[in-house]
């Protein structure tokens, strides 16, 4: 039976030879591997379940009146947009779960790359020959997070809304092309035309989804070409690889995985609320709330932007910097580049041009491990900054005072953690030692005594 | 005939349950050569692994069906939860059977081969030669490759010149227009004029021009009154106020946001003045001051709207605002905003 499904096809396409190979690909095996694949996942969920979405939702922002089933906002102006996510979430069968299914999934998504990346840097992952699929890694997260912005922009609740002004603010404030830019995605002044939902819809649909799955291929077919990395545990060397074989070890495992990421994310969307956006009510441009906050991976921008004081670079009457530029472009363009030069610094500053198929351990290379912590606090602590209203909320510590406490932390504590980071490096390395020393010692005692008296 | 059936399901459950033996060559017969070379190694089987996973694939083929029951079932309580219940469990659930049958079932081999070779300088030689070779009937390479060029990057301009539909890019006139001037009346936003007597004190009012749009960045006011007393409106803000009453353009000069919240002094030691504060990033105007910045991002004040009071108590705008409504942009400085 499988003899002659397998001889079908390879007298069509002549690939059994590829297949095989394929088969017997080696996947080393570590659990932090896992993590790009859960990104993988969640965005075949997101495919899947936006795609549903789609079939209910209208990107257009005509005025209509609710006379839904909930009843708060009956009777209420909101835009065709708005009403059509109501009416998915109250009215459309299964409708509420695939869209919490759906944001569950992208807050995942964000983290899986997240956490993977963490894991590339601080191993040494990215180094020649993987320069490529560092970049390319790097380049989907920044999509993803553009595509997340959309994908909850395009609900035009009040709080889409407030991204969505806070956004026009951030391109405006662009030197020089700012309004023009802003002009051309808006199609005018906020709150732009009436063509601005469209377009943003079919970037989040198609456009977007399209480079990331261009850009993933890329980076898949780059990990396969080049073969995974692997960590020093065993018979591993640099030339050898060691694993478990795509079929049939591998197989079973990865689709538990992906099956065990979307039941989780079915089961959080089914269980626990996610953007209840019939309680924000309609965005109008006039309207806004306290409290607001933006999906988790964007934290780290309204943190920087609250950050910033009063500060525009201005010559006569012209603003060379308008404010937001700080925190909403300048921030995460300096936190992108730096980790897109990072693997061409590193190997200008430490001389390193082999070919590397050998993981570091965060400890062997104590300055990389130093740099990373320091980046990732700085990160972390601007990103706390954002919730400081909610601290002011629940614990009553001052906002103001909270808002200089980070303006100066995030400066001092991150040069703070970096040293620390690299002591711990240097002292693990030596502890490490140590212990070798001692077990050569008990060896060379135990030989001793295993030695006849002459 | 149910008796037949009845023995056709006792045969098809038997078939199924059945276990598989090690199949034995019949005596007599000769072994046809010697066992081809195994692929995947041999292992011992795991029949408590092997129920298990079989166990977990039914219950999560009843819990897909738990799920289409709901679905059909429709407006049952807590629908959502239970939909997301039962997907997620049958999800859940064959993904455990698949990860015992990796883990526990098919054979686990740990291999090793050789990495791909770091590079092919014969092919890497071919490569260039061939594109070396190709070129050589080009006596004038460098004026081609320049022609190549020039139409390449003409071909993209082109292409990409319609996308300048998209919006005005250089005319940046609707930035500043606004729709308040001299005589337009103050309305709520169900379209009622406000009277000077209906705007009180420790409270904000959002008021809009008698008849616009509302939508419109440049249309929404917020309105305060404050003890006369207390205004300290700069010079080129005098008469601005209406016996007390100032309004502000309601749009944050930081990123846009409106401006919601209003801080009377609960604690009149800590923050001693009423004050206009934007929640998205906290940016905190001054009104007695003509909307100032005290603190927070916003590097430009509020845009005020010069008010009076007509003959009836309706407020009135007495002209337009005093700078470009909205965030900054490169030449807001040196714009006015006209009606």
């Amino acid at each position: 039976m499988i003899r002659k499904l397998v001889r079908f096809l390879d007298r069509r396409t002549g690939t059994a030879p590829f297949a095989q190979k394929t088969l017997r690909y080696l996947f080393p095996d570590h659990w932090s591997f896992l993590l790009g694949e859960v990104a993988l996942y969640c965005f075949i969920v997101l495919v899947a379940t936006g795609t549903y979405l789609a079939l209910f939702y209208s990107d257009s922002t005509a005025d209509v009146v609710y006379h839904g089933p909930y009843v708060p906002l009956q009777g209420q102006h909101m835009t065709e947009a708005y009403r059509s996510v109501l009416d998915i979430s109250t009215s459309v069968k299964a409708g509420l779960l695939i869209r919490q299914t759906h944001h569950w999934a992208a807050n995942v998504f964000v983290a899986a790359i997240v956490l993977h990346l963490l894991r590339i840097f601080f191993t040494g992952a990215y180094r020649k020959p993987r320069e490529l699929t560092y970049w390319l890694g790097l380049t989907i997260l920044m999509v993803a997070l553009l595509e997340g912005y959309l994908g909850y922009s395009l609900v035009d609740d009040l709080l889409s809304g407030m991204g969505l002004a806070i956004g026009n603010g951030v391109a405006l404030s662009i030197p020089f092309i700012g309004a023009s830019l802003g002009a051309f995605i808006w199609g005018g002044p906020f709150p732009g035309s009436s063509a601005f939902f469209p377009r943003m819809y079919i970037g989040h649909v198609f456009l977007i989804p399209a480079l990331i799955a261009v850009l993933l291929a890329a980076h898949l077919a780059l990990v396969a070409l080049r073969h995974h990395t692997q960590f020093r545990q065993g018979r591993e060397t640099e030339r050898r690889i060691v694993g478990v074989p795509t079929f049939p070890g591998q197989t079973p495992r990865s689709l538990g995985l992906l099956l065990a990421v979307a039941g989780l994310l079915v089961l959080l969307g089914g269980l626990v609320q996610i953007n209840p956006i019939w309680l924000w009510g309609p965005f109008h441009t006039y309207s806004s709330t306290n409290g607001a906050q933006p999906d988790w991976y964007l934290g780290w921008l309204i943190g920087a932007l609250r950050l910033m004081p009063s500060w525009d670079w201005t010559i006569g009457n012209y603003t060379l910097v308008p404010n937001p530029f700080w925190g909403g472009v300048l921030f995460p363009l300096v936190v992108f580049g730096f980790l897109y030069v990072w693997p061409l610094l590193e190997r200008r500053f430490t001389g390193d041009r082999a070919f590397h198929n050998l993981l570091d351990r965060p400890r062997d290379a104590p300055v990389r491990t130093a740099i990373g912590f320091g980046l990732l606090t700085w990160v972390l602590l601007v990103f706390l900054a954002g919730a400081s209203d909610r601290v002011f909320v629940f614990f009553g510590l001052s906002y103001s005072t909270q808002i200089w406490f980070f303006r100066v932390a995030s400066f001092v504590v991150p040069v703070v953690v970096a040293f620390v980071a690299h002591r711990v490096c240097l002292e693990l390395q030596a502890g490490e030692r140590v212990e070798r020393r001692r077990e050569l010692a008990i060896g060379e005692a135990r030989a001793e005594a295993r030695r006849p008296l002459s | 005939m149910k008796d037949r059936l009845r023995t056709l399901l006792v045969l098809v459950v038997l078939y199924v349950l059945r276990r598989r033996l090690p199949r034995r060559a019949p005596a007599g017969e000769h072994a046809p050569g010697p066992p081809a070379e195994r692929i995947v190694p041999a292992g011992t089987p795991e029949p408590r692994a092997e129920l298990l996973a079989i166990g977990l694939l039914l219950f999560g083929a009843l819990c897909a069906a738990a799920f289409v029951a709901v679905y059909v079932l429709d407006r049952l309580p807590r629908q959502t939860q239970l939909l997301g219940l039962s997907l997620g469990l049958a999800l859940l659930s064959i993904a455990a059977a698949l990860i015992v049958t990796g883990k526990r079932l098919v054979v686990t081999e740990e291999l090793e081969h050789d990495y791909p070779p770091e590079e092919h300088p014969g092919e890497q030689e071919a490569i260039a030669q061939t594109v070396a070779e190709s070129a050589s009937r080009l006596t004038r390479r460098r004026l081609f490759a320049l022609g190549l060029g020039t139409a390449g990057g003409a071909l993209a301009v082109a292409l990409l010149a319609p996308l300048a539909s998209l919006g005005p890019g250089i005319d940046l006139d609707s930035f500043v227009r606004t729709p308040w001037r001299k005589g337009r009346r103050l309305v709520d936003e169900e379209g009622r004029p406000y009277r000077a007597a209906d705007i009180e004190q420790d409270t904000f009012y959002t008021a809009f021009p008698e008849g616009a749009d509302l939508e419109q960045i440049a249309s929404p006011l917020v309105v305060v009154r404050l003890p006369p007393r207390d205004l300290d409106l700069p010079r080129e803000n005098a008469g601005y106020a209406a016996a007390g009453i100032v309004a502000f353009s309601k749009i944050c000069t930081h990123a846009g946001c409106a401006i919601s919240l209003y801080r009377t002094p609960l604690f009149p030691d800590a923050e001693p003045k009423p004050a206009l504060v934007c929640p998205c990033h906290y940016s905190t105007f001054d009104p007695a001051t003509g909307g100032t910045v005290i603190f927070g991002p916003a590097g430009r004040k509020l845009p005020m709207l010069p008010l009076r009071i007509d003959g009836r108590g309706y407020l009135r705008a007495a002209g337009n605002f005093d700078g470009p409504v909205g965030p900054s942009w490169w030449d807001v400085r040196a714009r006015r905003p006209f009606a």
